[in-house]
């Protein structure tokens, strides 16, 4: 589809949204309705509002309209030899790069490179007085301001309608292996946030199917000469192993009613839960599909410091993601509010207060 | 605690911080405030009411209850190394100073953490992690004094955060008391967080929304080997170009960094870096990584920067020269303070392809108004750092230093880029802030302020100008005028 501006019939309908008191469900390619808390209110559409903007590969960085196909926007890097780093899953053909945004949704070089938040350079977006603003910029370093930009990476499009961001852009790797080790899920954990303190050219980091993977990226003869080093048997369909991972393709994600995501501390050991278990990020963020209850989920990860999000499955309506502290949560209300006074983005979506 | 009404007089307050503190943690006399009269940006000046140097974290919520009891302003510093007036301190208020607070709770080798109190200095950090093979990776030239708890504030940058980030890329966790004293945990241990990311916010939020009390930095491994290449030019645009030409050949160099003919000189009088003298720029490009790839970039680049008109490419020999070139680098502030009575730092970022043009206009403008400009910045980045120097001392020099800095923002702003790339803007760009943001956007900026600090008591009329002073400057955002990507609506 064709590239367009509906920035102001966006701005339009916000306003009308505001006069009319109605609440807007802001929708991009709906690839992520499945996530957060179940959506209330009348559809606003921004996949409409599509489009890349400026990009130039010199500078490192590429603006887009919101409602882009996260597809376009990969292809459109690739053909210079660039890449989003924080590799984002797009569960789904229509994911846009809005939508991906307001997840913050990364993949598996994360923990090595950055999230989605962390490349987010600026963006433009339509806030709950139904007034467009700009925040950050284009350029790498830029503390003008409060950050407001990486305040919506993540936000749920709870505190405005994003028009369009820019987000810094990597080279590709020159190459790319997998190496597997079969193991346990302790000798994983241990192999794994050992690697931490290497500097080795490791940019993915999973324990599946009793093998410990991980990828090595960089110029070829880097990853030759670490291969060596490393030892470990090379997985020919290691592209395919990531992205499939990734993309959730695998079994164990629709394995269980419930497919929760637990963050915890890369070293901590493994966790006392029923259920299946991949762990990705190098040990930092754990996917178990499981029937145990949810509370007691959250109870045996809080003693270990983590976190948890109900993140596939279960009930919409209640917690999804780890309920926050009492003066935190009144600190994000005040946040929400100063944002969106009326309360019409995406309410509830993230937290039943905001 | 002493209920103290609003009206009361300082010794009220005084003698309500002594009740709190030890008796050296309260100073009043003014020989005593006089250290903490001015951060790193000299040309402003104040004596705050008071000092208070609280060694623990419940001393810090006592004094933000007090302060909010009263209704008195409160000042956080660190070290004072601020380029920006961020810490300058208020005739009414009392400044917090967090360097007593300068422990390193905990290095946690496992997870590539360290938990450290917000007076440690930056470098403290790398090391006591230097043991464990890690470092904190954002270095400002400033890292032997300034403090972690500034550079949060900050969200400094560093001569590699081209390839590591800035400050908000490396942290995890703070702990922060709130104006009413509350104590919160933004962000968390782990990779990320529940809720909205308030440590993005936090990070560079100049001590306007909450004071940091403890930090949870990210440790990285240090590479495997580091080589730093020098490339002499014969020609400012010839060498902005070839910084172009670096990144587009698939390279991400830990650090890419120009400094000019004056900066040279000035750096080589101090440090004797071994500079090219006689070169009108030099490029200091740092190649970091595995041993193998190391020696593969140091390959192109060199034939990189040949190619773009090099007339010198050196490679530095070993180690030592490797932190010579750096030493030089890192001294060149201080170096150029000692060849001009006063110099004034201006930090604005632009796109990189904009290097040559913006370069060009400043040396037109350095002979129109008769200041010499040293340039010494982060060209990867595209955050320049045009030294003006003047003397203070001259009728008049210093406004005409103030006004030929202000044009280079603005032009910074028309080109797409920004006033401040990791300096903030505290007391000095409060008017340039009018015209990088329209008032709807400041206007968005006061309201956040609101949602942490309802009466304004934390380091109040700095970072963001009211819409009145925008209306007396005059000169609300030029972004609509002259502008490179005229299809792109406000970038
Ligand atoms: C020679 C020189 C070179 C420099 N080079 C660089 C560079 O390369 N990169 C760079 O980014 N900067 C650089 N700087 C600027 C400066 O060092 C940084 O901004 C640094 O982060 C300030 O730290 P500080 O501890 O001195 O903070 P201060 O100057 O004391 O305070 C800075 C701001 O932070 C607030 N603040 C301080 N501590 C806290 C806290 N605990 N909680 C809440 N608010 C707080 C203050 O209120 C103030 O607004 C340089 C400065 C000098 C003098």
């Amino acid at each position: 589809m064709a590239s367009a501006d509906i920035s102001t019939a966006l701005q339009q309908q916000v306003q009308q949204a505001l006069q009319d008191g109605t609440r807007l469900d802001i929708r991009g390619g709906g690839s992520k309705t499945f996530l957060g808390r179940a959506a209330h209110g009348t559809p606003l559409n921004v996949g409409n509002h599509r489009g890349i903007v400026d990009y130039d590969p010199r500078e490192l960085v590429v603006t887009a309209r919101t409602g882009t196909p996260l597809a376009e926007v990969e292809a459109t890097l690739a053909e210079a030899g660039q890449m989003l780093a924080f590799e984002p899953p797009h569960f789904g053909t229509t994911a846009t790069l809005g939508g991906t945004i307001a997840c913050s949704l990364s993949g598996p070089r994360r923990p090595y490179a950055g999230s989605a938040r962390d490349f987010t350079l600026g963006c433009r977006l339509i806030n709950g007085r139904g007034e467009m603003l700009r925040f950050g910029g284009q350029v790498m370093k830029n503390v003008a301001g409060y950050d407001l930009s990486r305040l919506m990476a993540g936000a749920y499009g709870t505190l405005g309608v994003m028009l369009d961001v820019s987000l810094k852009v990597l080279p590709k790797p020159a190459s790319s292996i997998t190496l597997v080790y079969e193991c346990n899920a302790a000798a994983a954990i241990e192999k794994m946030s050992g690697l931490l303190a290497q500097p080795y050219p490791v940019d993915a980091a999973c324990f599946h199917g009793e093998l410990c993977h991980l990828r090595l990226s960089g110029s070829e003869k880097a990853v030759r000469h670490t291969r060596a080093q490393l030892g470990g048997e090379e997985l020919a369909s290691g592209m395919e192993f990531w992205r499939t991972l990734n993309e959730h393709e695998l079994a164990l994600f629709t394995a269980a009613p419930v497919l929760y995501r637990i963050m915890v501390k890369p070293a901590t050991p493994p966790l006392p839960l029923a259920g299946k278990w991949l762990l990705d990020w190098g040990g930092a963020q754990r996917w178990l599909a499981s029937n145990e209850p949810p509370e007691h989920i959250r109870a045996e990860v809080a003693k270990v410091g983590g976190h948890v999000t109900q993140f596939r499955g279960g009930n919409r309506n209640g917690e999804i993601f780890q309920p926050l502290s009492a003066p935190l949560l009144a600190l994000q209300q005040r946040l929400k509010c100063s944002l969106d006074p009326q309360g019409i983005f995406n309410p509830g979506r993230m937290y039943a207060e905001i | 605690m002493a209920s103290v009404s609003a009206e009361s007089s300082p010794n009220n307050l005084f003698n309500a911080l002594r009740a709190l503190l030890p008796p050296d943690s309260v100073l009043t006399e003014s020989e005593d405030l006089h250290p903490f009269e001015c951060d790193g940006l000299s040309v402003y000046r104040q004596l705050p009411l008071a000092v208070v140097l609280p060694e623990t974290v419940e001393q810090v919520q006592a004094i933000t209850r007090l302060c909010s009891e009263l209704g008195v302003p409160l000042v956080a510093r660190g070290a004072g190394t601020g380029l920006s007036g961020g810490a300058l301190p208020l005739a009414d208020g009392v400044l917090l100073s967090l360097a007593r607070l300068n422990r390193i709770l905990h290095i946690d080798a496992a997870n590539a953490m360290a938990t450290v109190q917000p007076g440690v200095r930056n470098l403290a950090i790398s090391q006591a992690a230097a043991p464990y093979g890690l470092y904190y990776a954002p270095d400002p030239s400033s890292q032997i004094a300034c403090s972690i708890g500034g550079n949060v504030a900050e969200n400094s940058g560093g001569v590699h955060c081209l390839k590591y980030g800035l400050t908000v890329h490396n942290i995890l966790q703070i702990k922060m008391v709130s104006i009413d004293g509350e104590l919160l945990t933004i962000g968390a241990e782990t990779l990320d967080a529940p809720g909205y990311d308030l440590l993005a916010l936090m990070t560079g939020s100049e001590g306007l929304l909450g004071i940091i009390v403890e930090i949870t930095v990210k440790l990285l491994p240090k590479p495997e080997r580091a080589q730093v290449v020098l490339a002499a030019f014969d020609d400012v645009v010839k060498a902005g170009e070839a910084v172009g030409a670096v990144i587009a050949a698939g390279i991400i160099p830990a650090g890419l960094e120009m400094m000019d003919r004056l900066a040279i000189s000035a750096a080589e009088d101090f440090a004797h870096a071994g500079y090219p003298r006689d070169a009108a720029a030099i490029l200091l490009c740092e190649l970091d990584g595995t041993n193998a790839e190391v020696s593969e970039h140091i390959r192109t680049v060199r034939e990189i920067l040949s190619a773009q008109g090099a007339t010198e490419v050196r490679t530095a020999a070993d180690e030592a020269e490797r932190q010579l070139f750096w030493k030089g680098r890192k001294s060149a502030f201080p170096a150029v303070g000692r060849i001009s009575p006063d110099y004034y730092c201006m930090d604005g970022t632009i796109p990189r392809r904009e290097l040559p043009h913006v370069l060009r206009q400043i040396s037109k403008w350095s002979e129109e108004y008769g200041l010499p400009v040293a340039n010494v910045f982060h060209a990867g980045d595209g955050n320049l750092h045009p030294l003006i120097l003047f003397d203070a001392n001259k009728p008049g020099e210093l406004a005409r230093t103030e006004e030929f800095g202000q044009k280079i923002l603005s032009l910074c702003v028309e080109v797409g880029g920004t006033i401040t790339g990791e300096h903030g803007v505290g007391m000095e760009k409060l008017d340039t802030m009018c015209v990088q943001f329209e008032s709807s956007e400041l206007n968005q900026f006061h309201a956040v302020k609101h949602a942490f600090d309802p009466r304004g008591l934390l380091n109040p009329g700095k970072a963001v100008p009211t819409l009145h002073r925008c209306a007396e400057f005059g000169a609300m955002h030029v972004h609509h005028g002259k502008l490179s990507h005229p299809e792109l609506e406000r970038f």
